[in-house]
């Protein structure tokens, strides 16, 4: 395992592996890694990956899904990937209607690189480049990704959900797998943003990082269904 | 549809190419001069006879990206841009080229630098043949002088794409991309099924039947252990290496116009000219321009620029008292010549910039200069 103690994304990847084998589709389906934390998540599940460049995840899957239609395919990512360096193909993969779902783990920074500050990073929240707090009059505001996907009409079914408890965790199996069915049936493109911890990126203690998340992220990131069709 | 004689554009002929030698899918985003092709694909709709994608994307970075997912999975994918947008793909390519992906690229060359114009160039000779992204790479590509050469370089490209495994590009120009020649187009060729796909592309990620493979198939650029790496880098030179070896083409043609493929020793010239894609067009006429005065010019054009025909321009020197090269740009292929000739006999390079194509008669005076020099 090369992610941290504490780390969401080891949890995040057993559900997807999980919900894979329910659905019978270990043979049928093709998973795109991004530049981040998740870039060697194809090393814990067991089907065929390509490793996307920072940010062109959905491209990827687009021409992927659109040259295999009968595969499932999905994209796996962090904030900074889907919505910094990647919003345009984040968007356009969406507002496409792409038959692909977009899975993406919001810690509110960017953890490979060493907790920069993220296009989720809270206002007040303190990073290494942003080490007094964000402001809005300097860095603008936090971008909640899913609300902005709900606008766009490619869309069919986007979500928030949480990993931080036994409840959450099987809340967000669930979502995961009604994406992934959506997946294969069509009609629009799927997204699950997954709120996640990241302490190292914190600079904080695993169990310190859960507490901070339910005080901090829940109010401002609300998890739950934001469109279904 | 069964082979065809038709007189269109060069961007055209490039788009009824990939349908009929069975591109699975094209990834475009429009820039003049090669907005022919998308648009051509977008009205023959080959998605309803061949079944294959044609997509307009938000922008070149998601066309290249495209193609490296798409190729990835041993699917037949092609894009086309001009200059600025080529630019945009740099990292793209670099990372199919560290993922060993085969897709073909086209570069319809525009001036620049910046936006600078829509008119014709070959000023992104350094970035095609130099691996404009980051690390040690190297992109075969092949130089059009035709609308003929426009078709048919698609399908060759495919199979040296697929060959080695590695990204394609087809480097020509707007001249090329915008005249209309005539122009034979192959007969249809079936996309290949997906179990075909399967069986040609062992290494590619298909989704992993157990039936077919012991291990998955990852599609990757990255790797962390310095020892690894440095291995699969010395994998990568291996191959730059044998397509060296292997993969050079280029044309030659005497002073009496006649072409003389593969004997450079048979050579009976004064000087020559060395020039790629619609600069060897005008130099065919520059060629002619000079035997009506009595002076024999032998014309050399590489056909791949990478890997580049070195070692004929090298014997090519030692049949003439110098060598011009001309090219629509400052000065690019001209240092390869120079690599080529060590200085046996003089070089001097001709060009336009801005958007200018140059007329014969132009060159033939640069070339009357150099030979009274
Ligand atoms: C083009 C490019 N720019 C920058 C980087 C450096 N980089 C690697 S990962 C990363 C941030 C990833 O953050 P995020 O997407 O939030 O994922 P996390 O690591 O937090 O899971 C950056 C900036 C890169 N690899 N490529």
């Amino acid at each position: 395992m090369h992610y941290c103690p504490g780390c969401s994304h080891g949890v995040v990847h057993k559900l997807i592996a999980e919900v894979i084998a329910e659905m019978g589709m270990e043979e049928q389906t093709i998973g795109v890694s991004p530049v981040g934390c998740a870039v060697f998540a194809y090393n814990y599940i067991d089907i065929d990956w390509e490793e996307a460049a920072h940010g062109r995840a959905p491209a990827l899957a687009t021409a992927i899904k659109r040259l295999w239609p009968e595969r499932l395919v999905f994209s796996y990512q962090g904030d900074g990937d889907i919505g910094a360096i990647g919003t345009a193909e984040t968007v356009h993969a969406l507002n496409r209607g792409e038959h692909i779902t977009m899975i993406f783990v919001n810690n509110t920074v960017y953890g490979m690189t060493g907790g920069q500050m993220a296009p989720t990073t809270l206002i007040g929240q303190k990073t290494v480049t942003c080490p007094y707090g964000r402001e809005e009059d300097i860095q603008g505001y936090p971008l909640r990704i899913p609300e902005l996907a709900c606008t766009l009409d490619g869309t069919r079914y986007v979500t928030r959900q949480s990993v931080h408890s036994v409840a959450a965790i099987r809340k967000c199996k669930a979502a995961i797998k009604k994406a992934f069915m959506n997946s294969m049936e069509g009609g629009g493109s799927n997204l699950i943003e997954i709120l996640g911890t990241c302490s190292s990126g914190w600079k904080t203690t695993p169990e310190k990082a859960n507490q901070w998340m339910e005080e901090n992220m829940f109010k401002f990131y609300q998890v739950g269904d934001l469109k279904d069709r | 549809m069964k082979k065809e004689t038709v007189l269109m554009k060069g961007n055209e002929a490039i788009a009824h190419a990939a349908v009929r030698c069975g591109c699975d899918g094209y990834f475009g985003y429009p820039i003049t001069p090669q907005s022919e092709v998308l648009e051509t694909l977008a009205a023959i709709k080959p998605w309803e006879t061949t079944g294959m994608v044609v997509l307009q994307c938000e922008s070149e970075i998601a066309a290249i990206n495209m193609l490296y997912g798409g190729g990835g999975t041993g699917k037949r994918v092609m894009t086309s841009s001009s200059s600025i947008g080529i630019a945009l793909m740099q990292e793209g390519i670099s990372y199919m080229a560290g993922a060993e992906i085969p897709a073909v690229i086209v570069n319809v060359q525009r001036g620049g630098p910046g936006l600078g114009t829509i008119q014709p160039s070959q000023a992104d000779y350094f970035q095609a043949t130099r691996g404009g992204g980051n690390g040690d790479y190297e992109t075969p590509v092949l130089a059009p002088a035709s609308v003929q050469e426009m078709a048919d370089m698609v399908e060759e490209s495919f199979q040296l794409a697929f060959k080695y495994r590695t990204p394609v590009m087809i480097l020509s120009d707007g001249v090329i991309g915008q005249m209309m020649e005539k122009c034979v187009l192959p007969e249809q060729r079936p996309r290949r099924t997906n179990e075909e796909v399967i069986a040609e592309c062992p290494w590619a990620a298909t989704g992993w039947r157990r039936a077919d493979r012991k291990e998955r198939n990852v599609i990757t650029s990255v790797d962390l252990d310095p020892a690894r790496f440095e291995q699969f880098n010395l994998k990568l030179q291996a191959k730059y290496k044998e397509i060296r070896d292997n993969e050079v083409r280029y044309e030659l043609i005497t002073p009496e116009g006649a072409e003389l493929q593969g004997d450079i020793n048979k050579v009976e010239a004064d000087l020559a000219i060395v020039a790629f894609g619609s600069a060897a067009r005008i130099s065919q006429k520059v060629i002619q321009l000079a035997k009506e005065d009595g002076l024999r010019v032998a014309l050399l054009r590489p056909i791949t620029v990478w890997p580049y025909p070195y070692e004929q321009v090298k014997l090519l020197a030692e049949r003439v008292q110098g060598i011009l090269c001309v090219e629509i740009n400052a000065g690019q292929m001209v240092t390869d010549v120079q690599l080529a000739v060590q200085g046996r006999v003089p070089v001097e390079h001709y060009g336009r910039l801005g958007g200018i194509i140059p007329d014969p008669a132009e060159v033939y005076e640069a070339l009357r200069k150099m030979w009274h020099k």
